[in-house]
C-alpha cells in the first residue's frame, strides 16, 4: 500500500468536498472490499482516502410508496438479512445472500458495489433486472443508463451514490452460477416481472450488465420458464477466461434465465 | 484401553493455543531490530538479466541495504542444493543446474527472485525495490512439458539439451513388449496429471539472525524439517558449521510439502544478517506464495495395460514426462522416479512393469512433493486404468480389481517394481467400503436423480501407497543424498514427568498429542505429564523431519526405541531398589514389579532415585534417566484402501456435486482415531481438490494465470461432503507399533474414486476418460460433444 491521506467526513456535503478538492487522487471508500485489496496490490495510489463510514445517514434500509430504498452504505449481509427486503423483494435479498462470503457481506456496501461496476457483480444484475433508480449527491440516474461499460458507469468525478431504489415487482428471481474460485458471477440473471413490463438483466456474461429483450418480449407474452427456452444469447462479444468460455457463458445466460424465472414462480 | 492411551480419542492438546489465537508462528516473533526484507521477482518468465540497478533504491527511506546474485556469488554462496541424484538410462546422473538463491545473468520463471531490498519496514522495502531498475531481454519461453519436448524448443539450460533433466526408466522393456505382443486386450491411457500449487495457509516465513558476540546463526523458518535445513544450508549454500547455526521452526500453519525444501529467501535472510547487523525478517504475501512454493504433480503420461481373456493383468507400461519446473527443488528428482513408478504394481499382482519417466526443464516454478507426491500421480494412472480396461472387456470395475489382488495370505509380497508389501488385506477393505457406500443400491439412486434431471455416477480406487521412505542404505545406493531416519530423546525428570525431543515436526498433524499418547501409554503416566518438543536444532539431537507420512512410523518408532531404553535403564535401578534379580522385574501399568510378588516401585519413584542416586547402583550404572534413540526402518510402510464417490452431474450446467463419500483404509494400528479421521478428511478434501477445482494454469508465454484465489480454485467447506471415514488395520510387520502413516492417504486413494465416478455419471456419452480437474466447463464441453443435440438444447 503507498501512503494517502485518510479523511473520514461527518457530512456528504463534506464528503463532496473533500473529493472535489482532493481532484483526481481523491477516492471514496465505503467497504472497502474491493479498494482496499487494489490498494494492498499496489494498483492504485490514492492521494487521499475519503472514507464514507461516518456518514450514518447513508445506510439503512426503507419501503415505501411501492419501492425499496437502500442507502448507499448498506451492506450486502443487512439487505440479505432485512425482513422488510426478504418480504418486498425476495430475490434482491438472495442476491445479496449470495455475495462472497460473510465477511465480505458484513462490509461490502451496495453504494460501493454498483459505484464499482465489475462486470462479474452481482448488484448490476439486481440494478437492472428490476429497473431500479441510482441516487446520487447530485442527481437520480435511472438503472438503464447508470452502467456504462466495463468498471465504467455515468457517475461524474466527484459524484456519490447516496441509495439505489427497487420499485417492489410482480415477481422476479434470481439465479447466479458462481465462477469456481472467486464466486463471484460467471452468469447471473434477474429476471422480474414489473408494472413496466418484463426485464432480464444479465452480468457477468458480457463486459457490462445487458438486457435480453427477446426473452423479454416471450415473458411478456408467457411469464413461464418454458417461455425462455431456445432463445439464444450470441457468444460473440461475451466474456472468456480460463472457467468459462463465450460459448460457455452464452449457453448459462439460457440455464440460469430459466432458473430465476423458476425461482420468481 | 487408558482413557487417553493408544487408541483413544484424545483431543488435541495444541489446539488450545491455536484457538485462542497463542500460537506462535514465524512471522510471530519479532527479534530486537528487527529489519524487513522484501524479494524483488521477475515478471518475466525467461530473460536475459542484463542489468540490475540498485543506485536509486539504496537511497530511498529507511533503506539499510540491497543485494543482488553477484554480490552473494562474490561471497562464494553455493546454489541450493537437490537431495536426490537420478541416475539416466545409460547409467549417466542427471542435470543439475545450478541454482543461485538470488538470480545471476538470467530468470528463468515468474517469480524467480532478482534482488533482495532490506530496510525499516516492510512498505519501505516495496517502495524502494519499485526504484530498483532491471533491464531484461526477453527470450522466448517454455511453460508446459509439451511446449519443452517439442524438438527446437527453446533451451533454459545449455546443460540441459532439450529441457530434459533425466530420462530414467525402471523394469524390463524387451521383456514388458514381449507379453504386450501377446496379449487378449491392451487398455490404454492417455492423461495429464494436473499441476496444483499447494496454499498452506500460513505463507513462508524467515527471520535470519546473527550474533556478533558468539558468532552464532539463528535461522527462524517455516519448515517440516529444520535438522534437513541446518545441513543443506549450512553445509552448501552458506558454509557454516552446525554448532554455529541454529535452525527453529515454531509452529507451522500447514506444510503439505511445500515447506520440506530449502528455499531462496532462508538463505538470503541468513547470509545478509551479519551484513545489514540486525535480524532480517521476510514473509510471503500470497501472491509471492503462489509464484515462489514448490508446485506439485504435473504429469503427462501414456499407460498401457495388457490383459488376458478373463481380465487378469498381465503387464503395464508407462511412458511419463514430469514437469521439474526451472530448477531442481531439494527433491523434485525422486518424487517422478522411486515415489511413483515403485508404486505401479497398486494392489494388484501384474507381473511386470516397465515405466521410463523423462524429467523437463520448464519456465515455471519448481515442482516438487505435494502431499502423497508421486503417489498420488500413480494411482491416479493406476486407478483410471484399471476402470477403462474393466469397461473395454465389459466387466464389472470391482470385478476386475478383486480378480487381480494381491491375496492377503501372499504377504510379503514382491512386486515388479522394487517394493515389497509386508501386509495388507484389499478384499477386506474393499468389502467394507462397498458396504458402507451401499454399492449394491446404486443403480436405484441413479434412475431416481435421472428423473430430476441428474447424472449420477459412482467411482472406486483401491489404492496403495508407500510411506517412511527407507532404509537409508537402499536409498543411498537409489540416489538419496540424506539419511531416512528418525531421532527421538526421552528426558525423564526427577518428580516423573517426561519431556519428548522428537526430530518429526508438527505443521498441523497433531505429533503433540499422539506422541503424548504413545508415551503415556508405553510409560504408564498421566498423559498430561508428557510434553512433546520439536522443530529446534538447538533442543533435539536430529532429525529428518515430517513428510511422507513418516512421523509415526518412522518418528514414533525413534520414541519407542527411546522409551525401551527408559524403561531397561529403570529395571536396574528397580532391581537394586527391590533387591532383587533384574530379570526378575516386570514393567507394566507404570510399576516396576518383582514378578510373582506385590513388591513394586512406581516410575515416578525410579526417576527420582535416579536423579537422587542416595540408594543406587553407582558403580554399574550413570545418575539420570534420558535416553536418545535412533530408529533407520528397515522397509517402507504401505497403507492401502478403498475409496468410493457417488456424484451427481448437473448435464444443464456441467457442475459435479458430491453425494457421498466413502473412505476405508489399512492405515495399520491407529494411536488417535479422530487425528486419523482428521487426516483423511483433509487429503480427500485436498484429492477432491484436485479431482474437480484445483488447477495452476501458465499461458504459452509463461505468466502465471491462476496467480490468485480469483482463479485458482482452493476447495471450500461447501464444495465438499461429509467424508466417511472408517479404518481397516492390518499391522504393519516391522515397526514395534504395526503403524503405517494417514497422512497422504486421502490425497492418494480420493482422485482416481472421483473421476472415475464422473465417467461413469457420463457413461450414456461415449467418455471414456477426462482429465482433472473436472470444471463444470470442462464436463458441459465433453457433454456436448458427445451429443451436440443434447447440449443445444
Ligand atoms: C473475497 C471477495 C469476494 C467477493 N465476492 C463478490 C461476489 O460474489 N459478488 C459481488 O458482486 N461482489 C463480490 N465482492 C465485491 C464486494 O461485493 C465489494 O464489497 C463491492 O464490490 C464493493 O463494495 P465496497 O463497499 O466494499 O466498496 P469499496 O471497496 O470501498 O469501493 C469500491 C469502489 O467504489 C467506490 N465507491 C464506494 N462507495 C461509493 C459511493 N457511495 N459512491 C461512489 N463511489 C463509491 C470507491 O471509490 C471504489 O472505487 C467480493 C469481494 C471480495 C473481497
Amino acid at each position: 500500500m503507498y501512503e494517502f491521506n485518510y479523511q473520514r467526513p461527518k457530512s456528504l456535503a463534506d464528503a463532496a468536498k473533500a473529493l472535489k478538492s482532493a481532484g483526481d487522487g481523491g477516492k471514496l471508500v465505503a467497504g472497502g472490499q474491493t479498494l482496499i485489496p487494489t490498494l494492498k496490490q499496489r494498483l492504485a495510489q490514492p492521494s487521499d482516502l475519503i472514507d464514507l463510514g461516518g456518514l450514518k445517514d447513508l445506510a439503512g434500509i426503507k419501503v415505501e410508496g411501492g419501492k425499496v430504498t437502500i442507502g448507499a452504505l448498506t451492506t450486502h449481509a443487512e439487505v440479505a438479512h432485512s425482513a422488510a427486503v426478504q418480504k418486498a423483494i425476495p430475490a434482491l435479498a438472495a442476491l445479496a445472500e449470495g455475495i462472497g462470503d460473510p465477511q465480505v457481506r458484513n462490509r461490502g456496501t451496495i453504494g460501493g458495489s454498483v459505484a464499482n461496476a465489475d462486470p462479474a457483480a452481482d448488484y448490476p444484475a439486481g440494478v437492472v433486472g428490476l429497473g431500479a433508480t441510482v441516487h446520487t449527491n447530485e442527481r437520480t440516474i435511472a438503472a438503464d443508463q447508470f452502467f456504462t461499460g466495463l468498471f465504467t458507469t455515468a457517475l461524474k468525478p466527484g459524484e456519490i451514490v447516496t441509495a439505489v431504489s427497487f420499485p417492489v415487482p410482480q415477481k422476479a428471481g434470481y439465479a447466479k452460477f458462481p465462477n469456481p474460485a472467486s464466486r463471484y458471477c460467471v452468469v447471473a440473471v434477474m429476471a422480474a416481472k414489473t408494472a413496466d413490463g418484463v426485464r432480464v438483466a444479465v452480468t457477468g456474461a458480457g463486459p457490462s450488465v445487458f438486457r435480453v429483450k427477446e426473452m423479454e418480449a416471450a415473458l411478456g407474452k408467457n411469464w413461464a420458464p418454458a417461455a425462455v427456452d431456445g432463445i439464444k444469447v450470441a457468444p460473440a462479444n461475451l466474456n472468456q477466461d480460463i472457467h468459462a468460455s463465450a460459448e460457455y457463458r452464452a449457453h448459462l445466460v439460457g440455464v440460469m434465465a430459466r432458473r430465476a424465472i423458476e425461482a420468481a414462480g | 484401553m487408558a482413557q487417553d492411551g493408544i487408541g483413544a480419542s484424545v483431543r488435541r492438546k495444541e489446539d488450545f493455543r491455536f484457538l485462542i489465537g497463542r500460537g506462535l508462528y514465524t512471522d510471530d516473533i519479532k527479534r530486537p531490530g528487527q529489519t524487513h526484507a522484501y524479494i524483488l521477482r521477475s515478471n518475466q518468465a525467461h530473460a536475459e538479466l542484463r542489468k540490475v540497478d540498485t543506485e536509486a533504491a539504496k537511497r530511498m527511506p529507511g533503506v539499510l541495504a540491497v543485494f543482488v546474485g553477484t554480490d552473494m556469488e562474490a561471497d562464494k554462496v553455493g546454489g541450493l542444493p537437490c537431495g536426490w541424484l537420478i541416475k539416466n538410462k545409460d547409467g549417466s546422473p542427471m542435470k543439475e543446474p545450478p541454482h543461485p538463491p538470488l538470480a545471476i545473468g538470467r530468470v528463468r520463471h515468474v517469480g524467480d527472485p532478482v534482488a533482495v531490498v532490506v530496510a525499516e519496514t516492510r512498505e519501505q522495502a516495496k517502495d524502494a525495490a519499485e526504484r530498483i531498475e532491471v533491464d531484461y531481454k526477453p527470450l522466448p519461453a517454455v511453460a508446459s512439458i509439451a511446449a519443452a519436448i517439442k524438438p527446437g524448443a527453446p533451451q533454459i539450460w545449455d546443460v540441459a539439451p532439450g529441457n530434459t533433466c533425466y530420462d530414467w526408466h525402471i523394469g524390463d522393456k524387451a521383456a514388458v513388449d514381449a507379453v504386450f505382443a501377446k496379449a487378449h486386450h491392451v487398455a490404454k491411457i492417455d492423461l495429464y496429471n494436473n499441476r496444483l500449487v499447494p496454499n498452506a495457509m500460513e505463507p513462508r516465513a524467515a527471520i535470519g539472525e546473527y550474533d556478533a558476540a558468539s558468532g552464532d546463526y539463528t535461522l527462524y523458518t517455516t519448515s517440516q524439517n529444520p535438522h534437513v535445513i541446518r545441513l543443506l544450508m549450512g553445509a552448501f549454500v552458506l558454509h557454516l558449521p552446525e554448532h554455529k547455526l541454529r535452525v527453529y521452526a515454531p509452529d507451522v500453519g500447514g506444510g503439505f510439502g511445500s515447506k520440506i525444501y530449502h528455499y531462496a529467501e532462508e538463505a538470503i535472510v541468513t547470509w545478509a544478517a551479519p551484513k545489514v547487523g540486525r535480524p532480517i525478517k521476510w514473509t510471503a504475501e500470497r501472491s509471492e506464495s503462489f509464484m515462489s512454493d514448490a508446485h506439485g504433480r504435473d504429469h503427462l503420461t501414456h499407460a498401457e495395460m495388457a490383459l488376458d481373456k478373463d481380465g487378469k493383468f498381465l503387464a503395464l507400461r508407462v511412458a511419463t514426462n514430469a514437469n521439474m519446473g526451472a530448477y531442481l527443488s531439494t527433491f523434485a528428482s525422486c518424487i517422478p522416479t522411486y515415489l511413483y513408478a515403485t508404486l505401479l504394481a497398486g494392489v494388484y499382482t501384474t507381473p511386470i512393469v516397465y515405466c521410463e519417466v523423462r524429467a523437463v526443464f520448464t519456465n515455471t516454478v519448481p515442482v516438487d512433493a505435494y502431499r502423497g507426491a508421486g503417489r498420488p500421480e500413480a494411482t491416479f494412472l493406476l486407478e483410471r486404468l484399471v476402470d477403462i480396461a474393466a469397461r473395454d472387456m465389459k466387466m464389472d470395475p470391482v470385478a476386475i480389481r478383486r480378480k487381480n489382488f494381491i491375496a492377503a495370505t501372499a504377504f510379503p509380497y514382491q512386486t515388479p517394481v522394487a517394493l515389497q508389501y509386508d501386509s495388507g488385506n484389499y478384499q477386506a477393505t474393499l468389502d467394507q467400503a462397498l458396504k458402507a457406500a451401499d454399492w449394491a443400491g446404486f443403480e436405484g439412486r441413479r434412475a431416481e436423480a435421472k428423473k430430476r434431471g441428474k447424472l449420477r455416477g459412482i467411482g472406486v480406487s483401491t489404492y496403495i501407497e508407500a510411506c517412511g521412505i527407507a532404509p537409508s542404505n537402499v536409498a543411498g545406493a537409489l540416489g538419496a543424498r540424506a539419511g531416512l531416519f528418525e531421532a527421538a530423546e526421552v528426558r525423564v525428570h526427577p518428580t516423573g514427568s517426561v519431556t519428548v525431543f522428537t526430530g518429526s515436526h508438527s505443521h498441523g498433524q497433531g505429533h503433540e498429542t499422539t506422541f503424548s499418547q504413545l508415551v503415556a501409554d508405553q510409560l504408564g503416566i498421566p498423559f498430561d505429564n508428557v510434553e512433546i518438543v520439536h522443530g529446534d536444532t538447538a533442543k533435539i539431537p536430529f532429525g529428518m523431519g515430517t513428510y511422507g507420512s513418516r512421523s509415526l512410523a518412522v518418528g514414533g518408532t525413534a520414541l519407542v526405541k527411546a522409551v525401551d531404553k527408559i524403561i531397561a535403564k529403570g529395571k536396574k535401578i528397580a532391581a537394586h531398589m527391590l533387591e532383587a534379580s533384574e530379570a526378575d522385574i516386570e514393567f507394566k501399568d507404570g510399576k516396576f514389579t518383582v514378578a510373582g510378588t506385590d513388591r513394586s516401585k512406581a516410575f515416578g519413584e525410579i526417576a527420582l532415585s535416579a536423579y537422587i542416586p542416595h540408594n543406587y547402583p553407582l558403580d554399574q550404572l550413570e545418575p539420570g534417566l534420558d535416553e536418545t534413540a535412533f530408529y533407520d526402518p528397515k522397509n517402507f510402510t504401505f497403507p492401502a484402501g478403498c475409496h468410493i464417490c457417488e456424484l451427481e452431474i448437473d448435464p444443464q450446467t456441467g457442475t459435479t456435486h458430491i453425494a457421498k463419500f466413502t473412505a476405508v483404509d489399512d492405515v495399520g494400528r491407529v494411536i488417535n482415531p479422530m487425528i486419523v479421521e482428521g487426516q483423511v478428511q483433509g487429503g480427500v478434501g485436498q484429492g477432491i481438490g484436485q479431482a474437480l477445482l484445483e488447477n495452476c494454469v501458465y499461458d504459452k508465454d509463461g505468466q502465471l494465470v491462476t496467480g490468485s484465489m480469483l482463479d485458482y480454485c482452493m476447495p471450500r467447506a461447501d464444495d465438499l461432503p461429509s467424508i466417511g471415514v472408517a479404518t481397516h488395520a492390518t499391522l504393519c510387520a516391522h515397526n514395534p507399533l504395526g503403524v503405517k502413516g494417514c497422512g497422504e492417504v486421502g490425497a492418494i486413494g480420493s482422485p482416481p474414486a472421483v473421476i472415475n465416478a464422473v465417467v461413469d455419471a457420463l457413461r450414456d456419452y461415449g467418455v471414456k476418460h477426462m482429465d482433472m480437474p473436472a470444471t463444470p466447463m470442462k464436463v458441459w464441453q465433453t457433454i456436448r460433444a458427445a451429443s451436440p443435440k443434447q447440449a443445444a438444447e
